[in-house]
């Protein structure tokens, strides 16, 4: 019998602030999730998870139950990468967590996990996700800020993700800080022979700055990457963000989507497949709507250098379009609602192979900026 | 149902309708018949209240209420709907959360609906997004079984449609304007645009307009007017009229 998992304790969350790690899909509860991460600042308050074969634990808890994690520690991301790296490296007491789905394991209710900014600081923390063989695991990460952190924060974070033959990772990222932090991501992930990736972004608030370009390294053979991003772009916000795949292994592929809108802010969307090997394909898109003058700067690249690697992108930048409008209203919807519901369809990005749960989620954040009237 | 008084509507700074006079009363359907270009589409639009088409004079009234002013949300709440010739394409936004948008009825109706005009399958495609003419008509008139509007104005319902479909929209059409019940306890009206009649077997229509450089040049029994131009074409057809 499995164990139930026990309610998340967090004494030190207000309501409003307990409203907003709700939103970015954190479950204090427990009651769709079997196993939670939260981190305030650098303190872990929880780490636990009740399926069996599977492991949630603090980065340090981590370090020493298996010897440093050689093996992976710094194995998917270089410490040398560039200055957040570095300073995440320099760090003599490293945070972050640590989820280990052991061989043939898998969670049908996805793990959460929370990294909440509290306090005027940098939040940084290192967390290794591995799925080992023939295992599949599920993570919601929610990011989010206290309603007062005063004159701002950042979060750095790096996260190395391990997708071991037959096994497969998602991992659903949905972010909500306010305008004065800034956040820095750090991620890559190595996807071994049949493995499967698949990454999802959401935020839909507004953010100062986010600078992120994930890479997944398609290194076996048939393996699997789909990023998909869902971004919204307020004034005084700035996102830059990618993401990239490598293909390396026969019948690698890959698909990056993005939906990108601006209401003031700044978007500039990354994109960029390697195919290295014959046999593998690859195809980016970007849609990027300007409701309101901000920039959407949009830089797909594709990269082939092998007879045999099929590589594709699609990007468009425009407005709503007056047409759709119209004849939306033509059928009783004023104005307003027939904006709102053609920028919901713009924004509906279904995710093959994504569980039921995480979906929901994905749909309910976008749900929520909708109902602010985006 | 719907008056139309001295109408004269400009698209950008021309002139494109001139004193259009419609009367259609409760439980009539009409028909407009007309060269290509002639202001056909044109008219309807502007019934509809879209925004590009500007009434410069005249008026519009729906059951006894001046409309000319209205937007085409506030026309279509008060009950006018129209069945477009070529819809836009709406990336994303699937067939089912459109209907379920502009429905008061519950979902299980939207899937009982989408059967009867076989649109059950369509229901998670992205609005007009690769469908076949058919198809399109099929849509356009599922989500008008669901407005269920009192005034029905139909842009070509069977062009791009093959013989199949023009029994299965003819029909629905049809029932959209309350044929099957008896001619005094029709509420519904029409307004059907039609180069081909083929609709003709299915909505029983009451009269026929034809309108040529943006007016209406003639009225008169709907079935007549369409024989005379399918054999004189329609240049001759006006000026028949005319002597």
């Amino acid at each position: 019998m499995p164990r139930m998992p026990s309610p998340v304790k967090s004494p030190e969350l207000s309501g409003p602030d307990r409203d907003r790690v709700a939103q970015v899909g954190i479950d204090l509860a427990m009651k769709n999730r079997c196993g939670s991460y939260l981190q305030m600042d650098q303190d872990v308050v929880h780490a636990e998870c009740s399926e069996q074969g599977i492991e949630v634990l603090s980065f340090k808890k981590a370090m020493e139950k298996y010897d440093g994690m050689k093996e992976y520690t710094w194995q998917a991301v270089s410490p040398e990468k560039d200055d957040i790296t570095r300073y995440v490296a320099a760090q003599k007491d490293p945070e972050g967590y640590v989820i280990i789905a052991h061989k043939g394991s898998n969670n049908i209710l996805p793990i959460q996990a929370c990294l909440y900014l509290g306090r005027e600081q940098i939040q940084h923390v290192h967390n290794i996700i591995v799925a080992e063989e023939g295992a599949e695991l599920h993570i919601i990460s929610g990011c989010t800020s206290g309603e007062h952190v005063g004159k701002g924060g950042a979060h750095y974070g790096i996260s190395e993700f391990f997708v071991k033959k037959d096994a497969k990772i998602s991992f659903t990222m949905i972010h909500n800080w306010s305008e004065n932090i800034e956040v820095y991501p750090r991620s890559a992930s190595i996807v071994e022979d049949n493995g499967v990736f698949l990454s999802n972004y959401v935020c839909m608030q507004p953010v100062k700055k986010i600078q992120m370009y994930p890479t997944a390294t398609l290194k076996g053979v048939n393996t699997v990457a789909r990023f998909s991003s869902v971004v919204i772009s307020t004034p005084g916000s700035y996102m830059d963000l990618g993401s990239r795949a490598i293909l390396e292994g026969t019948g690698a592929s890959a698909e990056l989507i993005t939906r990108a809108i601006t209401k003031g802010g700044t978007i500039i969307s990354r994109g960029h497949i390697n195919g290295k090997t014959a046999g593998t394909r690859g195809h980016l898109e970007c849609k990027g709507l300007i409701l309101k003058d901000g920039l959407i700067y949009a830089i797909p690249e594709i990269e082939g250098s092998v007879v045999g690697t099929e590589l594709s992108h699609e990007a468009a930048v425009g407005k709503l379009a007056k047409d759709e409008i119209e004849y939306l209203m033509s059928r009783g919807l004023d104005e307003d609602e027939a904006t709102a519901t053609i920028i919901r369809g713009f924004l509906d990005v279904k995710i093959a192979g994504l569980p039921e749960a995480l979906q929901k989620q994905i749909d309910a954040s976008i749900d929520e900026a909708e109902k602010a009237g985006f | 149902m719907l008056l139309i008084e001295d109408l004269h509507v400009k698209v950008g700074d021309k002139e494109v309708l001139h004193d259009i006079n419609l009367h259609i009363k409760e439980g009539e359907t009409h028909v407009l018949l007309g060269p290509n270009g002639s202001g056909k589409t044109t008219l309807l639009m502007t019934i509809m209240g879209f925004a590009s088409y500007s009434i410069t004079e005249g008026k519009i009234a729906f059951k006894g209420e001046d409309v000319t002013k209205m937007k085409a949300h506030e026309r279509a709440q008060r009950g006018i709907g129209m069945l477009f010739q070529r819809p836009p394409t709406i990336s994303g936004l699937k067939l089912g959360k459109m209907l379920s948008a502009i429905s008061r009825t519950k979902d299980e109706d939207i899937a009982e609906l989408a059967k009867s005009v076989h649109m059950d399958k369509f229901l998670e495609r992205d609005i007009n997004k690769g469908f076949s003419g058919g198809e399109i008509k099929r849509s356009e008139v599922l989500q008008l079984m669901i407005q269920n509007p009192d005034f029905v104005m139909l842009d070509e319902p069977e062009s791009g449609v093959d013989l199949e479909n023009i029994s299965l929209i003819g029909t629905a059409i049809g029932s959209l304007l309350e044929k099957e019940k008896h001619l005094i306890k029709r509420k519904k009206s029409g307004l059907v645009i039609t180069h081909t009649g083929f609709i003709l077997d299915y909505i029983d229509a009451d009269k026929g307009h034809v309108m040529c450089d943006g007016e209406i040049k003639c009225h008169g029994n709907p079935r007549e007017i369409l024989k005379d131009i399918k054999q004189r074409g329609y240049k001759e057809c006006l000026e028949c009229r005319h002597q």
